[in-house]
């Protein structure tokens, strides 16, 4: 599988490690009304879908940068990356 | 139809015209008592212990596909009961006495073959490790011995004894693990199960639950509305797809796991060994064929097929244990989707639906658990109740922080 990595190009995935749903980015509020079964639901419950998944993977081997990648599971197709970051401030509202 | 050597010879001297299809082929019943959800081997398992041993009636398994095209079709057939914690291992230790008896049991031929399981030691701090894991396997009933290395030696000389990264300094070995024929289970399940009365309604895929006031009245299918009393879902790799369809989110990811064969060799391998370190293991199929395997690719997928960075993986950690291998030819690759639980463990419980029930997150480990998964999944089907030997295995063990962790590694599936 190429990544397509919005600073580098193609890289080969061998060079990142994978960690799962894009959704681990919203860590929930601790001190919120109802943390516990939030955090439950971060960390231990997936979507799992078959079909296009948004997910984190880590370019260890490479930039050391943190994207975003939208891939099929159903054919691994990968149809995008975006750097995590830039995913991470565009759902706090915009950029700081 | 029952199987016996006088059987054999009669159809062989008289043209083998009295063999009969192991199971029929009924029309679906517009309601059932009990309907389980996949007619893999869990969900075989299931029904045939659920029918035999609890006396259930009125049981039907629904099959998408046809019976035993999942993952009791693509694993490599090791039968083993070697973990460490007190969630796990009474269980697996259950299930391997069933595999002990099965074959008498239900009258079939599954080749179970108890030629052992070696797991092999390179530090002091593995062979610690190990040490601890025997005994815990030891407590539990089951059987384990650690072997130094000229113990291993005598087992397999031919293995790579003084790898500079990881000489084999010895091994954990449980005798009465092995291998058994993967279809054959699920065929002996399938024939048991039939005989005592199941429907095993193939090409019949389940698209939705019908679900009224909190309590599960039957499940919508390819093939029409089918009215259950208590709904059994075991459907390994799809358990996040088909539970969403009673709006439940699992603590489940879907992985890709490879698995190979290299042409067939004169017989070398007469047990199965595992090389932890490097992300390997092998045993010999009867037909001669090395059967191994490796890690999971490590990224969500229903893809059924892996990619080739693991291959090459799983070839060096081969060649590095065996290097009288290089030249042997692989003969077939394939891969099977995976229900990676947030812990590595499986997941046997009621769900918060009523009347609905759960069987899945079996990781890469489901083949060995099949008896014994069917068994306490029947047990708790029938009586509401767990199975002693299951009675961690529940779905809300993450919520209260009562993982079942073997490795140690935390919510990260692809890490198990």
């Amino acid at each position: 599988m190429l990544i397509p990595h919005p600073l580098l190009g193609p890289r080969d995935a061998q060079e990142f490690t994978y960690l799962g749903d894009a959704s681990l980015l919203n860590r929930p509020d601790g001190l919120a009304e109802g943390a516990l079964d939030a955090f439950n639901r971060h960390v231990y419950l997936r979507d799992n879908p078959a079909g296009v998944h948004r997910e984190l993977w880590f370019h260890e081997q490479g930039d050391r940068s943190w994207l975003v990648v939208t891939r099929n599971t159903l054919t691994h197709e990968i149809l995008g990356a975006e750097l995590a970051r830039d995913v991470a401030l565009a759902q706090k509202g915009g950029a700081k | 139809m029952r199987f016996s050597g006088f059987r054999v010879l009669k159809e062989a001297l008289t043209g083998h015209h009295g063999w009969k299809p192991l199971w029929r082929n009924p029309e679906p019943q517009p309601a059932y008592d009990y309907v389980i959800v996949g007619g893999g081997g869990g969900g075989l398992s299931t029904a045939y212990h659920l029918a035999k041993v609890f006396q259930g009636k009125r049981i039907a398994v629904l099959e998408k596909g046809w019976l035993g095209s999942g993952n009791i079709g693509r694993n490599t057939t090791i039968i083993r009961s070697n973990y460490l914690l007190p969630g796990n291992e009474p269980f697996y230790e259950f299930s391997m006495k069933l595999w002990e008896n099965m074959e008498q049991e239900f009258n079939f031929n599954a080749m179970v073959s108890q030629r052992g399981i070696l797991n092999l030691i390179h530090t002091d701090g593995q062979r610690d490790a190990y040490r601890r894991r025997g005994n815990a396997m030891l407590l539990a009933g089951a059987d384990a011995e650690l072997l130094d290395r000229e113990q291993v030696r005598t087992m397999y000389p031919w293995l790579n004894f003084d790898n500079a990264r990881f000489p084999i300094k010895g091994g954990l070995l449980q005798r009465r693990a092995g291998t058994a024929r993967h279809d054959g289970v699920a065929w002996g399940y399938a024939r048991g199960a039939d005989l005592l009365g199941v429907d095993i309604i193939q090409n019949c895929e389940v698209t939705g639950f019908r679900i009224e006031a909190g309590k599960v009245l039957g499940v919508e299918t390819t093939r029409g509305y089918i009215g259950a009393k208590k709904v059994g879902v075991a459907v390994a790799g799809s358990s996040s797809r088909v539970m969403q369809m009673a709006g439940l989110r699992l603590p489940i990811e879907s992985h890709v796991l490879q698995a190979f064969v290299s042409e067939g060799l004169k017989p070398v391998v007469d047990g199965v060994i595992t090389f932890g370190a490097g992300h390997f293991y092998v045993s010999q199929s009867d037909k001669g064929g090395l059967v191994f395997g490796g890690d999971i690719d490590g990224y969500n997928s229903y893809a059924q097929r892996g990619n080739l960075p693991v291959i090459e993986e799983v070839a060096e950690g081969g060649l590095a244990l065996m290097p009288a291998i290089g030249r042997a030819r692989l003969l077939r690759v394939w891969g099977g989707i995976m229900d990676m639980s947030m812990d590595g463990s499986p997941i046997i419980d009621r769900t918060p639906v009523d009347g609905l029930y759960f069987n899945g997150g079996w990781c890469y480990g489901g083949f060995k658990a099949t008896p014994a998964s069917g068994y306490c999944f029947a047990h708790l089907l029938a009586t509401d109740r767990p199975h002693e030997t299951a009675r961690f295995m529940r779905l809300d063990r993450f919520e209260r922080g009562y993982v079942i962790d073997e490795k140690g590694m935390g919510a990260q599936p692809n890490l198990h």
